[in-house]
């Protein structure tokens, strides 16, 4: 096992040390999903997983490397969601109701994707002029304004409060695309970032005037980064809608677009890894509470949320656990797994250590 | 005096904030190679004249030429790609870089990569970002910064620190360097090792250079001539030691 972790400290490997392990799960998942390994929950739990990885991630470009708060990031999903949407279940009709075809879901990733980004650039325009909080109450107010205009749309363009029903791509494969789409992310963002555009984007966050006195044009930068940051929720908004049958507006509510930044927040602000194990972990609880209460017990779900993100605050946060947390961390459970187990468990139960490199 | 010569002219610059005349009819001739002093007591409005220099004010009268060129109200990035660089009063470095990513930043214009290249990691990317890595260290060491390369700007001591902002300046390859009181909280073997630096900039660059200050030894030691500023207008200006002897300059500047 040592082997192996001093391959990955390789300097040129360790930059690409999060790609390697995100498409190792992408492949182990795969393989365990056509041979009929994982179960329809286990399935859906992925697809969720990856969609709010790529909404993480790229809020996390904003949030964390402009230095912008940006809370309207579900209406950019939301556009995707239903402009996407929309278009595969036209392709699907077109093509006789085959709800599982591959063109279609690229081209309503492609479009919902670009429609968002386009958006992006409408709000960006004038948002990105202003500053801090201002441009947190129009991006919020945006996000509010999208999700009533889809609702309140004809009902036979966008479903009104019904909903819109959308073709479902089969469940076995639909989370492969999802991760697969979150290494396309990854790399993009990755890319960026270890770039002059990266550093000209750190640069803005740390000090716009001295950025702009250095001849860095911030407004382009700004803008790009909204952009790109839109496209991805787009996409993130297709690949939802292919995950559930019906869309409804109320689920790209001002909550959710708050969810995503918790997931930014705990991950920590400019560290993409972090945001991607973040997205995973609160994603995985949450779908998991809404599975195991069910019933009377439901109206536990948002209680038992709230008290374990309090938690996790708490602990990552409080003076008095400094000494517990620098003995009980990722890195150092991490560690204990490589020391101690042989090849096959780690692979089994190392999951979240995984992902913290 | 020919006009190529003259890197900065102002031609009656003004700026009015409501009723406040902050600047008013300053009116500066920089030749190439020169150092030259803008000094003035406190609130005099020494760095609203940079702030105008550098596109942070728009002007309300008068002219900004840079070379002939007029620059008047152009933003503040056109203008540090028209040759116009600066620091900050209160050191303003990107502290979530490091010492040689800031001074690349400074370079991000001189070698040209689009966000494209740089996303799909084209040639180009690969070969501009040796390039900035090489040119960046290059400029350290003539700085005397290099081996703190690695260093986040934000641990640099403060010295160091203001050094870091004259190489980021300096990266952006002007014509016209800015210095808004560098020696301001440094002790005096620290100012005396940055008159030093300022000295070697300009002649190892030929950089012309525009500098505030407060520090009467450092001005008088190193600047050839000076405008006065008090409440916004020119008291004085001229050759260092005619200026400093002036007695409406004692008065107004050094008291008494």
């Amino acid at each position: 096992m040592n082997a192996v972790l001093e391959f990955f400290k390789k300097p040129f490997l360790r930059k690409y040390t999060n790609y390697i392990v995100v498409a190792l799960f992408t492949v182990i998942f795969a393989i365990l999903s056509l041979t009929g390994g994982l179960k329809m929950g286990t399935q859906f739990l992925l697809e969720q997983i990856g969609i709010a990885v790529l909404l993480a991630v790229s809020l996390g470009m904003v949030v964390g490397f402009l230095g912008e708060l940006s809370l309207g990031h579900a209406g950019f999903m939301c556009v995707g969601a239903y402009v996407g949407g929309k278009l595969s279940s036209l392709l699907v009709g077109a093509m006789g109701g085959n709800e599982d075809s591959i063109v279609a879901l690229l081209l309503a990733l492609l479009v919902g994707g670009l429609v968002a980004a386009v958006f992006g650039i409408i709000i960006g325009l004038p948002a990105l002029r202003l500053r801090g909080d201002y441009l947190a109450i129009v991006t919020l107010a945006f996000g509010e304004i999208v999700r009533s205009v889809f609702m309140n749309m004809p009902e036979r363009l966008f479903g009104g409060t019904t909903g819109l029903e959308t073709p479902r791509f089969d469940r076995k494969y639909l989370f492969v695309f999802a991760f697969l789409l979150v290494l396309a992310c990854l790399a993009v963002t990755q890319n960026l970032m270890r770039s002059k555009h990266g550093r000209a984007i750190v640069s803005i966050k740390d000090n716009e005037i001295a950025a702009r006195a250095t001849g860095i044009d911030v407004t382009k930068y700004k803008l790009f980064v909204f952009t790109i940051s839109s496209f991805f929720a787009g996409i993130a908004g297709v690949l939802y809608s292919y995950s559930n049958v019906r869309l409804q507006s109320v689920n790209f509510d001002y909550n959710y677009s708050t969810e995503i930044l918790v997931m930014v927040v705990l991950g920590g602000m400019g560290s993409i890894n972090g945001s991607m194990i973040a997205a995973a972990l609160i994603t995985f609880l949450n779908v998991k509470l809404q599975t195991m209460l069910t019933g009377n017990l439901a109206v536990l779900q948002k209680l038992f949320y709230a008290i374990i993100l309090i938690l996790i605050v708490i602990y990552k946060n409080a003076p008095g656990l400094k000494g517990f947390r620098e003995k009980y961390n990722l890195k150092a459970l991490f560690d204990k797994l490589f020391k101690k187990k042989p090849v096959a468990e780690d692979m089994a139960d190392g999951k979240e250590g995984d992902d913290a490199e | 005096m020919q006009n190529n010569d003259i890197v900065l002219r102002t031609e009656h610059l003004s700026i009015q904030f409501g009723g406040l005349r902050a600047v008013d009819d300053v009116n500066l001739e920089i030749r190439r190679g020169e150092l030259y002093g803008l000094i003035g007591p406190n609130g005099a409005g020494k760095t609203t004249v940079f702030n105008l220099l550098t596109g942070v004010y728009k002007p309300t009268a008068g002219r900004i030429l840079l070379c002939g060129e007029d620059i008047t109200g152009k933003a503040p990035a056109e203008i540090n790609r028209k040759g116009i660089a600066r620091t900050f009063q209160n050191i303003r470095l990107f502290h979530n870089l490091t010492v040689i990513e800031n001074v690349m930043v400074g370079l991000s214009n001189q070698i040209p990569c689009s966000i494209a290249e740089s996303i799909f990691r084209l040639p180009r990317h690969m070969r501009s970002e040796r390039e900035y890595y090489e040119r960046a260290l290059a400029l350290l060491e003539v700085f005397q910064l290099a081996e703190y390369k690695d260093y986040l700007a934000a641990n640099l001591p403060y010295g160091k620190q203001r050094k870091l902002e004259i190489a980021r300046a300096m990266a952006t390859n002007p014509t016209l360097l800015l210095l808004d009181e560098p020696a301001a909280g440094m002790n005096p073997s620290e100012t005396q090792e940055l008159m030093d630096d300022i000295t070697f900039v300009r002649e190892k660059f030929g950089m012309t250079i525009l500098l505030i200050e407060h520090d009467m030894r450092l001005v008088s030691g190193i600047c050839e001539n000076l405008t006065v500023l008090n409440f916004g207008t020119e008291l004085a200006k001229g050759a260092t030691a005619e200026v400093l002897s002036n007695p409406a300059v004692v008065t107004a500047y050094l008291g008494e």
